[in-house]
């Protein structure tokens, strides 16, 4: 944790092991942005800090719109931005633009296929704040919004690129953010694309399919498990709408095993989309799913959470390990 | 309509007579369904007039114009209104108000912005005033002098995100927004169901500069749409007191005016009434 950062507010900073990582690597990128599309705005809900959009406010004062704490009204006012022309960010938690400002996001913006970028901070499980925090069903909830981009990505890498990504791209998004110190999974090559899944190891017994951190998981699960004698093959899937069903069941035909991990509840996310893109391509596996329950989780330190509901890296090792 | 400023005086007198033409468009766009929002459309013809064919910068020809003023409707039920008025403003046509609420229709029962001249999806109740406030903010940042007006409602101010709306309006000091509140007494469930009083006070206590006045006076109409013009950092709201059916008797008197539906039987009565009242010539 960087000097002056508080970990106030659901903070929290996950960094993982050893792997270097960069500070608020959506607001540089917006920042960035700002300067060669001047339609870009930025907006939060009082949570500017806590959602690491400062850098674009401090480089365009005068293009960036704090409402306060109204989730509704910042919908709203980004989907009036809209239709000015504008390409507005708007930053909040998960759980308050999805279970407090669904109606605005379904209406206001979906319905009529608005730019609008939302950014959500604390997805699934990365505050120890407890249910009133933790985003852990926002991909359930925004998948049911026809239209709307849905994105999960894994890295300070991804989360760079995807912003660029999605300020090209024409529609309403809902992207998950990871805030603070993110680390860098994916080398500088790496490339994103909107609805593209990408498999980023080879394997022979066992396919990982993931999306957001726990593909970091993966990774680093599927090294520790060649050494065991396991070959994990990845398949990392950051857009969960539209969603890469071609990918997945090309992917999943060459393993006998599937196991999707997810920072989310395992009813309505990654889980959910596997089954039924495997069902619909009549495709047998058998399927294990790493993710949280269908229920609220408590209050605590993040690791101590992560590692009660397997998030870890060796929670899923150990899932993985106990399949054959 | 197309020009770059409203005028300075307005001909009373022609704008009741486009209200009136609006009211009996929606008297056969009511007639044509059987039911409706008549009560609403009726009692906020005579602002939807003022703005239409009096206030509002537009051109009927290019909708997109990045230069018009905007009007919102968020009660998107009152839709009979606007399709009346659009059509009267040459935005659709006059002859397809017969389809309003029918299969396949663009003139549909609560507004989708898929119909020309249509700013928002109104109906979700809340939405309007807040993407008000955003289309403002999106016309400073371009350093135009457009305007605003975003007609809502009593009951809407139920909502509690109106309220949010309210707030940022002053915040960010949008004195090219105009709220038009139209307090017509009713709601879904009847006489409105909240006491939503002192509505003025309300908005005067959010920062808004507000007038208050009978929301069926042509006069009072236009000298508070002239009042709002100041552009002296404040969003300004007018609240309209309005008579839901007004110009019908029968509806003006109906205990159940929030959604009409008129027996086949009764329409000659009702047109008849209507026609009277307005008197001849009109």
């Amino acid at each position: 944790m960087e000097a002056g950062r508080t970990p106030a507010m659901g903070q929290d900073e996950d960094v993982g092991d050893g792997r270097q990582s960069v500070e608020a690597p959506f607001g540089r990128a917006l920042a960035r942005l700002g300067q060669s599309h001047p339609d870009i705005v930025g907006l939060t809900a009082d949570l500017g800090k806590y959602t690491d959009i400062l850098p674009f406010r401090d480089a365009f004062p005068d293009r960036f719109f704090n409402v306060g704490m109204a989730e509704q009204n910042l919908v709203a006012v980004a989907a009036g931005l809209a239709r000015t022309g504008k390409v507005p960010f708007a930053t909040t938690y998960g759980v308050f633009a999805t279970r407090r400002a669904y109606d605005f996001v379904a209406i206001a913006l979906a319905h009529s296929s608005l730019d609008v970028k939302i950014v959500a901070g604390l997805p699934g499980l990365t505050t120890g704040y407890g249910g009133t925090h933790q985003a852990i069903e926002d991909l359930a909830l925004m998948r049911m919004i026809p239209g709307l981009t849905i994105i999960d990505p894994c890295d300070a890498t991804e989360i760079e690129a995807a912003t660029g990504a999605i300020a090209e791209h024409r529609g309403p998004v809902y992207m998950r953010l990871l805030r603070g110190n993110v680390p860098v999974v994916f080398e500088a090559g790496y490339r994103f694309e909107i609805g593209r899944a990408r498999q980023l190891r080879e394997g022979s017994d066992v396919g990982i399919i993931s999306t957001g951190f726990m593909t970091e998981r993966a990774l680093d699960a599927a090294e520790a498990l060649r050494k065991q004698g396991i070959s994990v093959g990845v398949l990392h899937v950051p857009t969960i709408k539209p969603f890469d069903a071609e990918a997945v069941a090309e992917f999943s035909t060459g393993f006998n095993h599937i196991v999707t991990a997810e920072n989310h509840v395992v009813v309505g996310g990654l889980a959910s989309l596997v089954v039924e893109t495997l069902f619909d391509a009549s495709i047998a596996k058998k399927v294990t799913r790493i993710g949280l329950p269908d229920r609220y989780i408590e209050c605590g330190a993040v690791p101590t959470l992560q590692a009660k509901y397997g998030l870890t890296t060796e929670a899923v090792i150990a899932t993985i390990a106990a399949l054959n | 309509m197309l020009r770059n400023s409203p005028p300075g005086t307005a001909d009373v007198g022609a704008l009741e007579r486009k209200a009136t033409r609006l009211r009996r468009h929606m008297l056969t766009m009511a007639h044509g369904q059987g039911q409706g929002y008549i009560g609403q459309g009726l009692g906020i013809a005579d602002a939807l007039a003022a703005l239409y064919f009096h206030e509002l910068r537009y051109d009927p020809h290019n909708l997109a114009w990045p230069e018009r003023d905007r009007f919102l409707l968020s009660t998107g039920h009152y839709s009979i209104a606007l399709w009346a008025a659009l059509a009267e403003a040459g935005i659709i046509p006059i002859e397809e108000l017969v389809t309003y609420g029918a299969d396949k229709s663009r003139l549909v029962m609560s507004t989708l912005d898929t119909t020309p001249g249509v700013e928002m999806i109104g109906g979700s109740l809340g939405h309007g005033l807040g993407q008000g406030v955003g289309q403002a903010l999106g016309l400073r940042v371009d350093r135009s002098d457009a305007r605003v007006f975003v007609e809502l409602s009593d009951g809407e101010m139920q909502e509690g995100s109106t309220w949010e709306a309210a707030m940022s309006a002053s915040h960010f000091k949008l004195d090219g927004l105009v709220a038009l509140i139209d307090c017509n007494g009713i709601q879904a469930d009847g006489p409105v169901v909240l006491d939503m009083e002192p509505v003025a006070d309300k908005w005067r206590a959010f920062g808004w500069e507000t007038s208050e006045i009978d929301g069926n006076d042509m006069t009072a109409i236009v000298g508070a749409l002239t009042g709002a013009r100041q552009r002296n950092g404040k969003p300004k709201a007018i609240v309209l007191r309005t008579l839901p059916g007004k110009g019908v008797p029968r509806i003006e008197s109906s205990e159940k005016s929030h959604f009409f539906r008129i027996d086949v039987g009764q329409w000659d009565g009702i047109i008849a009434e209507f026609e009277n009242s307005v008197g001849a010539g009109q």
